[in-house]
């Protein structure tokens, strides 16, 4: 549960169409025996989500109330309950403000880019024009089931300023060199690159799902209305595609915010902290200087900005017409 | 359901396998090339001690501090440990270290009077031993003599005005786009050695950072200006591939580095280099006042939960007797914490150790408070904001006390109810 | 436009696309096989001069790299077998099992999801630090054996069981749990498939927990191991990209046998009614 494995699935089944679409049908009063199966059935998924995710979220509240912190640890009688203090101090950190904003230029520039990706390599694989749609779509998919600490690794010898690929690249068209995790300006972009090339495939699927849901007439109607492929696209394909849009922003925008193992593998966090993400601030506070109290505020202000972040998609969505 | 308890008993057995051997295994974390290198002084322990097995982990220095706490707070601590110095006083706090006091008294080979007293002192708090030193560490200078005496220097200058002064003119003789000198930006000892020279890090009693005071501010604007003047370079060690190869060309002219790089640059520079180089302590901020360096290196400590403190203690013994010291000396080139084994060694005549062992006399401990590494690490943060010029030098200092004192806030609240762990007082 | 000029700009873009797609896992391997120190040269070399295992063997004989595949792989399974039993359970039972407060429960747990892991991660550690499980294959495996996104998915498929299926069953005098573990879970087959897969490989992949609550190097699965590597051994190129090879193959296969199930569950997860 608290593995994070599928957490862009997850949300993505809470919200999806699927979920939204609740086939209610008036069920029969249950039996006493039935009843008590059930319980027994539910009883040990219950069991692992209690003790293992809500009572920890719970917790998590409580603890952000509290300087509970290494000195706690040891002897749990130093620790003192402090009200809002960590939430308070949160919002004078300059620490955490900067982890904010890396975190919101990661999401605002590279969800959007990822999901442009996606939909661009959605489109190439389902035209009617293309053969071998199976073999594309693995090579695109392939990046999706890597293993994100082992190619954040192998993308941190191709960013390396002085003899890596990228910049080999660049040179021969006389560009670069760029210090890619060297400079600050730069390692949050190239994080970026990263994450799109990793995970463009998984909202592809998806796309590519939602392309063929289009009712071929509707193409063919427009096309005999001398309607050119750009207005056929605009007209037909995205106004179909929207349900399938709001599902990949959410993921991608859930997924997003959750940004850590590239920053703890190629920078840690730096250079200048510009790649310092929110959960990678909680990670420090937490699990390098076990300042848990602190950490768990920071845990929480990171759930509201994503329940915040997802309220709004779907009310966007909803006041499209 | 039964089908799941088994399997989740299966994997609770395996979890805490692998402990039903006849003789005691103790676990040993060593870090970086420490823990590369040290191996072969296990064996020799395990051949003088039948029945002992030691199982060594490497932990990377960039993550050790994280894995020592991590172990602590999930009650996974090794039997022993090498610890940075200025981390004892961290886990003494937190109650994770074994008081060494009885067994350093009863030892017939810890003798404390033939340890650098800095070094000793560094894990004594209270009265109470509680690391013993493994080896001493300090940073200073290793400089291109060539490039030095190109520019009109024998030898290095004493005091910061002159230091400066000489910089500016290796940079006109050195290869065009070099720096006279190596800081990188990821590392806290730079600007740290120069803030010891002339400041106390903490005030009252450790309570508050000390970062805005004028002592303070004087080495801080040393250490800026150096990067404004463009005389050191603003990069981390990690953007530089090669840093041998890069003095070998003379593109650095010195760094401040510490005494593994003897080894690594007698090894690893070619040789039309090798006569040309030589290591210095570090200038004073004004003549009369010796540079001052860190008091650095690691001690080996026990922990309290270790249900094998005897045999961990004989291991701290062992890997403290002069021999073995100078065989540790032989496989890492760190520098031995006891005196004897700088005789026995010959590292007493090496032109190139005697410089630390002069600088090893200059030297200072960081405050002895458990908070000292995050101290540390806010210190690097702030002083890269500044060296790579997107701070001024007032901001990053008003930014250090603002971040320390609020890391010392807990430590003042059990100061006022007579409790903190370390050098309070 | 022509459909012919169409067609050609098509296939350019999808084979430059495929080619800088492929190119980051296709430069691992060749680095990889190339002689310490080669891929650290300028220009820097597309393909080995002179391909050898060297890394590998050095990987598996000083690095421990088999302790760690067989850690990720004993993980990966035990993960897998204890959720796929669990969530296999539950999903049936709040799809075709009437008790008293389903649909209510089945909401709370989907209002779950919102909730990031992350959330919960510093309270576990102390849990598990109490239960003793911090540095243990078990913490690792426990929090993991449900979940939300398990259960859904199970609950979705079983819905188009037959109930007259179940009521065959039934009739025959068989336990609830019979007719659970003999009609229903065969008819469950392809999305208990799917299932395993997907937390197979999220677990494989899994890297933060790990990190944080394993803290002995004999019990660190392959991200933890090669994290900590790749800080260690910076300049090491060669030897990093093989290790990377190593913890990276072992999904890639197993997603290029059996991508057809994969990615329906992700159209299961989504667009399935």
């Amino acid at each position: 549960m608290s593995t994070a494995a599928h957490t862009d699935a997850d949300l993505a089944t809470a919200i999806g169409p699927a979920a939204r679409r609740p086939r209610r049908r008036r069920p029969r009063p249950p039996t006493a025996a039935a009843s008590r199966a059930a319980v027994w059935f539910v009883a040990p998924a219950l069991l692992v989500i209690g003790l293992f995710f809500v009572l920890p979220v719970l917790a998590a509240l409580a603890l952000s109330l509290t300087d509970f912190d290494l000195y706690a640890l040891a002897d749990p009688s130093t620790a003192r309950f402090v009200g809002l203090k960590n939430y308070l101090e949160l919002a004078r950190s300059g620490e955490f403000w900067r982890a904010l904003g890396n975190t919101l230029y990661f999401v605002a520039v590279g969800g959007p880019l990822s999901v442009a990706v996606s939909l661009g390599a959605a489109l190439a694989v389902s035209s009617k024009l293309v053969r071998w749609k199976g073999l594309w779509r693995t090579v695109f998919f392939a990046p999706v089931v890597t293993t994100l600490v082992a190619v954040a690794v192998v993308w941190r010898y191709l960013y390396n300023a002085q003899y890596g690929l990228l910049n080999a690249g660049l040179g021969l068209v006389g560009l670069g060199p760029v210090d890619w995790l060297g400079d600050p300006a730069w390692a949050m972009p190239a994080i970026i690159g990263l994450a799109v090339w990793k995970n463009f495939g998984y909202n592809m699927v998806i796309f590519v799902a939602g392309l063929a849901g289009v009712p071929g007439e509707l193409y063919e109607a427009a096309e005999l209305d001398g309607a050119g492929p750009w207005a056929r696209f605009r007209h037909v394909t995205l106004p179909h595609l929207a349900p399938t849009f709001l599902f990949v922003g959410v993921i991608t925008m859930i997924g997003y915010f959750q940004l850590f193992a590239e920053p703890y593998v190629m920078t840690e966090g730096g250079p200048l902290r510009s790649t310092v993400s929110v959960v990678y601030l909680m990670y420090e506070e937490g699990f390098k200087w076990w300042n848990l109290g602190y950490a768990s505020a920071v845990a929480f202000v990171l759930f509201v900005l994503m329940l915040a972040g997802t309220l709004v998609q779907l009310r966007l969505q909803r006041d499209e017409p | 359901m039964r089908g799941l308890v088994l399997l989740l008993a299966a994997v609770a057995v395996a979890g805490c396998g692998g402990a039903e051997t006849d003789g005691v295994e103790l676990e040993f974390w060593a870090m970086g090339a420490e823990g590369e290198n040290v191996q072969p002084l296990l064996d020799q322990f395990e051949a003088e001690h039948p029945g002992v097995r030691v199982h060594l982990q490497q932990l990377p220095w960039t993550s050790a501090h994280e894995k020592l706490l991590t172990a602590f707070a999930g009650r996974a601590t090794p039997d022993v440990a090498q610890l940075g110095n200025t981390w004892v006083p961290e886990l003494a706090a937190l109650g994770a270290l074994e008081d060494l006091t009885a067994d350093v008294r009863q030892s017939g080979v810890v003798e404390p009077a033939d340890y650098f007293a800095g070094a000793w002192d560094a894990n004594v708090l209270d009265g109470h031993v509680l690391g013993v030193p493994w080896y001493v560490d300090t940073r200073l200078l290793f400089y291109r003599t060539d490039l030095f005496r190109l520019a009109g220097y024998d030898r290095m200058p004493g005091t910061w005005a002159e230091w400066e002064e000489a910089m500016r003119r290796v940079k006109a003789v050195q290869p065009e786009g070099g720096h006279p000198i190596l800081m990188p930006v990821n590392e806290f000892e730079p600007p740290l050695v120069l803030g010891l020279s002339t400041a106390d890090l903490l005030r009252d009693g450790d309570r508050y950072g000390n970062f805005r005071s004028p002592e303070f501010r004087r080495a801080f604007e040393f250490y800026t200006g150096l990067f404004r003047q463009r005389l050191a370079p603003a990069t981390s060690g990690s953007e530089i591939s090669n840093v041998y190869q890069e003095f070998a060309r003379g593109r650095f002219a010195s760094l401040i580095t510490g005494p593994w790089n003897i080894g690594e640059f007698q090894r690893r520079l070619p040789d039309d280099v090798q006569g040309s180089w030589a290591t210095a302590p570090l200038p004073g901020p004004e003549a009369g006042t010796p540079g001052v360096s860190v008091a650095g290196g690691s001690s080996l400590v026990v922990f309290a939960r270790s249900p094998h403190p005897r045999e961990a203690w004989a291991l701290v013994e062992f890997l403290s007797r002069p021999d073995v010291q100078v065989a540790f000396n032989a496989l890492t080139g760190n520098l031995p914490a006891r005196e004897s084994a700088w005789e026995a060694s010959g590292l007493a005549d090496d032109p190139y150790a005697r410089a630390f062992r002069d600088q090893l006399r200059h030297v200072r401990p960081t405050p002895k408070i458990p908070e000292q590494e995050r101290v540390a690490q806010t210190l690097r943060t702030y002083a890269e904001f500044a060296a790579r010029g997107q701070m001024t030098a007032d901001q990053a200092v008003a930014a250090m006390d603002a971040d320390v004192d609020r890391i010392l806030e807990k430590r003042r609240w059990l100061l006022s109810r007579g409790r903190a762990g370390g050098g309070g007082r | 436009m022509s459909r012919g000029l169409a067609k050609t700009l098509l296939y350019a873009v999808l084979l430059v696309g495929a080619a800088l797609t492929a190119f980051p896992l296709l430069w691992m391997v060749s680095a990889s096989l190339m002689p310490t120190g080669e891929a650290g040269t300028f220009p820097p070399p597309l393909l080995p001069s002179a391909p050898t295992l060297e890394h590998y063997r050095a990987l598996f004989a000083r690095a421990d790299m088999g302790r760690y595949l067989f850690n990720s792989a004993l993980v990966a399974a035990a993960v897998t077998t204890a959720s796929l039993f669990v969530n296999s359970l539950a999903g049936y039972a709040f799809a075709k099992l009437r008790f008293r407060g389903r649909e209510r429960l089945f909401q709370a747990l989907l209002a779950g999801l919102v909730i990031p892991a992350q959330v919960a991660m510093l309270p576990l550690f102390l849990e598990m630090r109490a239960l003793g499980l911090v540095n243990s294959y078990a913490g690792v495996v426990v929090p993991a054996a449900a979940s939300i996104f398990g259960i859904f998915l199970v609950r979705q498929f079983a819905r188009s069981i037959p109930e007259s299926l179940l009521e065959a069953a039934r009739i025959d005098g068989a336990t609830e749990f019979a007719v659970y573990w003999r009609v229903a879970l065969p008819v469950l087959r392809p999305v208990l498939v799917t299932l395993a897969l997907f937390t197979f490989m999220g677990s494989w992949n899994d890297f933060m927990w790990p990190l944080i609550v394993l803290t002995d190097d004999d019990l660190y699965t392959l991200p933890v191991a090669l994290a900590t590597l790749a800080r260690e051994r910076v300049q090491d190129n060669e030897f990093m990209m093989a290790g990377a090879v190593v913890t990276t193959l072992p999904v890639l296969l197993v997603f290029l046998v059996l991508q057809r199930q994969y990615i329906r569950g992700i159209m299961l997860g989504s667009v399935k009614g």
